[in-house]
């Protein structure tokens, strides 16, 4: 067969003769050509296995298939995964909560599928064998794993009635098109007659340069624009005081992946450009790699302002550790250090941007839709009223989507051409240029009394925070604040610098540097337990913090949890010990252990104001509209705030109609981050359906406890003693088009640090503990972890089922920042490099959840999502060392360093 | 660009090769991550419809893997235990949809230094049947692979088969991969033994270690000094020495070279124990 000619290709049973390269990736044939964007692409390289279809009932990956291959064959992707199977399939995903993000929900229904055909009594190592080539970096996998273990399940999902919608499992409100496969992420929308937009990227640390002659090199219908074609302010960053970044660099590059040049055009002649023969002339400058180099006396500063490279530095001081330092018991000191890690969400950046009226529309991947709108409109100088953001579903974000990254050079191009554009990054793109979780520096020293309580707590650290601030001053802020863990430490004194280097930068991850110091912190308490003959669970409970207690802010805590979450681990410790011992007793190249690690994380920003607003409204027809602006990133705030209104409201969550997020149709509720929303978005739902439901009440002149009922033009109330009817057609409809309505916002009572970062920083904190047991293979330095106990307080558990997901998630990532994950800039630009755990790297998880009711949220919620992944890392090290003695204090735990750390140890 | 030729035969094959200018393409499992664009780059000639490149066969002097023969047709070929090694490695190979896609022939041409697919075939003394428009010859593996990302193939040549002689397809044999995780990983180690035991004893034996040297490498020496001795003393006598001189690793991001050459030792024995009846550890 010739590059002539139709190639014939059957899809779901359906004959296509495609006029396409033979040599063209299927992925690209089936999304772009037949508009089967069920099909996901996260990395074009095998990695990912997003793109699983069924190639004559086998899977393969269709990012690797030539379209000829595909020719003559049948093949199968989720859409067309309708036999019964497949439908049992999806219906277990949906069932289990099998999907959080759903990107790559898709290439498991498919991998799944093709296992169950074969066998459809596969067992659970059939199936991870089955699911080894899909990575999935938000569930861990348990539920994906249960799901097709349970394909044949004919439980009915969890539903609620009214008024107990807070504490029920219901399967999330926004899965259903995430496992049929029309959910639509950034990269699925094609607008007709879209251009196609790249990006010129520096591919040197620091550097300066010039553009050669653009115009010679554009071939006929491409656009090229550059930071002189901008109209606004050339700068931007999540937080305003702080902004230092250029969407496109003026002269000189300070990181690799530096956008220099906007290219756009049409598709099929964008798409073959080679932009390494753009016209730019590089002159590359040595660059500041590590943080020594960055704080030598004389080095290059990288930012006018900021002397010695120190972005900022924060700081929480209390009493005198040095005195009680010297003249305690027992002292111990660490030191760590952790790479850069990167979120490797699924879902490469992606979006697409079109003009409404006067109205710039960007519908692409965010975390903070108000925040894009704000950046862009301010860089391309525009009134916020101008441009709009809808945010596409999110195929995970971690915190690295809360900076702008496309949005952009989606808005300039398609401000410059009047055209509609798109744009998807390359997984290597996303990789080199996106923010990461900051490199950690750390070093502590801690004492306690012969009784075993903490006496005092210094820490010290610097946090490579890359070339621009992004979220620098958050991770430098919140660390001091957090490092003493959730612990009573009356002298303690901590400072954390962010610092500029010529790297990736550091940004938002699911923690904001409290990982890296829980590692710390959790490492040095097993110190301070093993030297002073304590049990190491035990020391942790009689220094934890207690209702009335002071943080070492100063803050005097309600609702605190952490107690209850050891005493849920204290039996299961003892268990784990003791099987540990006996296994260890009787085998000599493997060898178990237990470690234990707490956590605590205040909910929303720091000392600093963070409202979210929901409104809610019923129209004329009888349907109660909820516009909930907080974006639902996979981790379930579409569902847990719809429930949490629902029973502030008193009606059923089905009566519920969700809009939004996108910034014309729904209040700000924040951004995504800082394990907020269920908290603050939930509070302002609770008030809001309240509100609403007051205003009910007084005009039916009903009691508290009245059901209200939507029907087609009426609310029906009734409480025991009798019924009304709101005639809602009655009614005048307001602005928005609703008869009634209520609007509420909340804002966390917090109060600004002092000097030594005393104060009342935040409202809520979470608390949680988790248990390790790992085994060590003694002649390889392998750790394979076994088995992890998660108990978590989330004041209220408002859907447990959800809860359960982000436990299991969280510990994933925690698991891989403990041993296998180092993005090195330049070198570990993939999928392939960089490693994220699979299927069968997970450990079995066993979630206990606690419920402390916290007197300031929801039903008594307190933020979960960050959290979960805290005590993970410091958890497994800790059975690391117990196991073997290694004591690892540079991250990953590598074999290699895992091996040579238990020769140190003497083993 | 965008030039693709999918021939039907082998001699249609090898004429459009003796043309000039073309890279054969099987599983595209190494050709397609090499590159971001959405088509494969230049001319390329696809080998998948090519009758008699795949699939496995017994002959009359052992055994032929054709050329285009998935990781996956090798999982499910009915093969002595010789070929143990090779099956276990086949599993190991990324995931099932890349043992669906991924062939032999591939693995060896693409010549990674930690391709899974080549210490078991070094084990196996297999040869590499090559073909172009002037005829046919055979190579031995370990003089195929020419160094890292390097073949003996000359301009318009082709690999058609992959043959394990009936005297190396015999014995009992296992392959051990050390990954830093369980599915879709790059060994950082990988080694494949293969045992011919005949009363007790260790008649001939083969070793093999990926990713501890530019190449692939079978430990000549290594084995000879085992040979001949009781099967249950060749995890204890083998001689780390001998294999830390033969093994030249790097330093990466996966691991240190030093310990490279340690785990290499550590998975041999535990191979040849495995192999001898001593079970793990
Ligand atoms: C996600 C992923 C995971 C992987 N994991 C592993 C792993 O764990 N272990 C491992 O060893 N490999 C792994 N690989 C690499 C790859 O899958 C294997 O090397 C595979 O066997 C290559 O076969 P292929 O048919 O796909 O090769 P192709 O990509 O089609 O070709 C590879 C090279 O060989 C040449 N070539 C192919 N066939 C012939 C022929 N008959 N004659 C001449 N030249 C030929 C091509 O020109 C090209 O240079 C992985 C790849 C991916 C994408
Ligand atoms: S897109 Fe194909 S494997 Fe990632
Ligand atoms: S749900 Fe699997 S990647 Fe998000």
């Amino acid at each position: 067969m010739k590059d002539t000619g139709a190639i014939r290709l059957t899809v779901n049973g359906a004959r296509h003769d495609m006029i396409a390269p033979p040599g063209r990736r299927l992925s690209a044939v089936l999304r772009e050509d037949l508009g089967l964007t069920g099909t996901k692409v996260g990395c074009d390289a095998g990695d990912c296995g997003a793109c699983t279809v069924l190639l004559d009932a086998e899977p393969v990956c269709a990012c690797l298939t030539p379209l000829a291959r595909a020719a003559g064959g049948e093949i199968t992707t989720v859409e067309g995964l309708t036999d019964e199977t497949g439908t049992r399939l999806k219906a277990a995903f949906l069932r289990h909560g099998a999907a959080q993000c759903g990107i790559c929900t898709p290439g498991m229904l498919m991998a799944a599928a093709a296992l169950l055909r074969r066998d459809p009594s596969s067992d659970r190592a059939a199936v991870e064998d089955a699911l080894g080539g899909v990575l999935c970096r938000c569930t861990g996998y348990a539920k994906i794993v249960d799901a097709v273990l349970d394909v044949a399940g004919q439980d009915r999902p969890v539903t609620a009635a009214t008024g107990a919608a807070v504490g029920a499992a219901i399967p999330r409100l926004d899965g259903g098109p995430k496992v049929d496969g029309t959910e639509s992420y950034g990269a699925d929308l094609f607008p007709a007659g879209a251009l196609l937009v790249r990006v010129v990227r520096s591919p040197h640390f620091a550097a300066r340069f010039a553009f050669g002659d653009i115009a010679a090199w554009a071939p006929e219908g491409v656009r090229v624009f550059t930071a002189a074609d901008l109209p606004g302010e050339n700068r931007f960053g999540t937080i305003p005081p702080f902004a230092d970044q250029p969407a496109l660099a003026e002269g000189c590059v300070r990181m690799r992946g530096e956008v220099v040049a906007v290219v756009a055009g049409p598709p099929e002649v964008v798409e073959g450009l080679d932009l390494d023969r753009f016209p730019v002339e590089w002159m590359p400058e040595p660059p500041i790699l590590t943080l020594d180099d960055a704080r030598a006396a004389g080095a290059v500063q990288l930012h006018g302002s900021r002397e010695g490279n120190i972005l900022i530095a924060g700081r929480v001081r209390c009493g005198d550790p040095g005195a009680a330092l010297d003249g305690a018991e027992v002292v111990a000191e660490v030191a760590i250090e952790t790479p850069f890690v990167e979120h490797a969400y699924i879902e490469p950046e992606a979006g697409a941007a079109w003009m409404e009226g006067g109205v710039l529309v960007i519908r692409a991947c965010t975390q903070a839709p108000m925040m894009d709108r704000d950046d862009t409109a301010r860089l391309l100088g525009l009134p916020p009223e101008r441009v709009r953001i809808i945010p596409a579903a999110t195929g995970g974000g971690f915190g690295s989507k809360l900076d702008i990254t496309l949005q952009p050079y989606l808005g300039l191009v398609t401000l410059k051409t009047g055209r509609p554009c798109r744009m998807v990054y390359t997984r290597r793109e996303s990789m080199a240029s996106t923010t990461k979780r900051h490199p950690a520096r750390l070093r502590a020293r801690a004492a306690a009394d012969a009784a075993g309580r903490l006496v005092a707590m210094t820490v010290d650290g610097d946090f490579d925070t890359g070339a621009y601030a992004s979220w620098g001053p958050t991770v430098a802020v919140r660390v001091p604040v957090h490092a003493s863990g959730p612990f009573r430490v009356p002298n303690y004194h901590a400072e954390a610098r962010a610092v500029h280097t010529n790297n990736p930068i550091g940004g938002a991850f699911r923690g904001f540097g409290v990982p890296q110091a829980a590692i710390l912190q959790e490492t040095l308490f097993d110190d301070l337990a093993i030297r002073g003959g304590f049990d190491r669970l035990a020391f942790r409970r009689v220094n934890a913090l207690r209702d009335g207690d002071r943080t070492v802010c100063g803050q005097r805590l309600q609702g605190v949890g952490i107690g209850a979450c050891l005493d849920a681990l204290a039996e299961p410790w003892r268990d784990a010990l003791a099987r540990a011992e006996a296994f260890n007793a009787a085998h000599g190249g493997v060898r178990r252990g237990v470690g234990v690690a707490s956590c605590w994380y205040g909910c929303g920003n720091t000392a600093l104001p963070n409202p979210s607003t929901i409104r809610l409204g019923v129209t004329a027809e009888g349907r109660i509209r909820l516009h909930q602006g907080a974006t639902d990133i996979g981790q379930g705030a579409n569902t847990v705030i719809a429930q949490i209104c629902a029973d502030a409201l008193g009606v059923a969550v089905a009566d519920l109609d969700l809009v939004g997020p996108d910034t014309a149709l729904t209040p700000d509720c924040g951004k995504t981050s800082a394990s907020r929303q269920t908290y603050i978005t939930g509070k302002a739902a609770e008030m809001a359906g309240r509100a609403l439901r007051a205003r009910i009440l007084a005009m039916t002149n009903m009691g508290e406890d009245a059901v209200i009922r939507p029907e087609p033009g009426a609310l029906r109330v009734s409480d025991g003693r009798g019924e009304r009817r709101i005639d809602l057609v009655a009614l005048e409809p307001d602005g928005n088009g609703y008869v009634l309505a209520a609007e509420e916002s909340y804002d966390p009572p917090t109060g600004a640090l002092d000097e030594s970062g005393q104060g009342v920083p935040y409202a809520v904190y979470g608390y949680g503990a988790q248990m390790a047991e790992v085994e060590v293979d003694m002649g390889l330095g392998t750790v394979k972890v076994r088995r992890i106990t998660a108990a978590h307080d989330v004041g209220r558990a408002i859907n447990p089922a959800l809860a359960e997901g982000q436990i299991e998630g969280g510990i994933a990532q925690g698991l891989g920042l403990a041993l296998m994950e180092e993005f090195v800039p330049g070198r570990t630009e993939n999928l392939h490099d960089y490693l994220i755990p699979t299927v069968g790297d997970m450990p079995e998880i066993r979630s206990i959840l606690i419920e402390v009711p916290d007197p300031e949220g929801p039903f008594g919620a307190k933020g979960l999502g960050e959290h979960v992944l805290i005590p993970t890392a410091p958890a497994i090290l800790n059975a690391i060392r117990h196991a073997c003695g290694a004591r690892i204090t540079r991250l990953p735990a590598r074999p290699d360093r895992v091996l040579a750390a238990m020769r140190e140890a003497g083993r | 660009m965008a030039d693709q030729a999918r021939p039907e035969t082998l001699r249609e094959a090898l004429a459009i090769l003796s043309d000039g200018g073309r890279v054969a393409a099987a599983g595209c499992t190494d050709l397609f991550p090499a590159t971001e664009s959405q088509t494969l780059p230049g001319a390329v000639l696809d080998l998948t419809a090519v009758s008699g490149l795949r699939g496995i066969s017994a002959t009359a002097r052992g055994w032929r893997i054709g050329a285009t023969t998935t990781w996956t047709d090798v999982l499910r070929a009915d093969l002595p235990p010789a070929f143990d090694m090779l099956k276990q490695a086949a599993r190991e190979i990324g995931s099932v949809q890349i043992q669906n896609a991924g062939t032999v022939a591939g693995n060896l041409c693409n010549a990674s230094p930690a391709a899974d697919g080549v210490p078991p075939l070094l084990a196996l003394e297999a040869e590499v049947e090559i073909a172009s428009v002037n005829g046919a010859r055979r190579l031995p593996l370990a003089r195929f692979i020419a160094g890292p990302r390097r073949t003996a193939l000359r301009p318009g040549e082709l690999v058609t088969a992959v043959h394990v002689p009936m005297d190396t397809g015999k014995g009992r044999s296992r392959f051990l991969k050390l990954g830093a995780r369980r599915y879709l990983v790059i060994s950082i180690v990988s080694v494949a033994a293969r045992v011919v035991e005949t009363d007790g004893v260790a008649e001939a034996l083969a070793l093999a270690v990926g990713a501890c040297s530019p190449v692939p490498l079978r430990l000549t020496e290594v084995e000879r000094a085992l040979a001949g001795r009781p099967v249950g003393e060749l995890a204890e006598a083998l001689d780390v020495g001998a294999v830390h001189a033969a093994l030249s690793p790097i330093d990466d991001v996966r691991a240190e070279a030093a310990y490279r050459r340690e785990a290499a030792v550590t998975l041999l024995r535990r191979a040849l124990a495995d192999l001898t009846g001593q079970g793990r550890r």
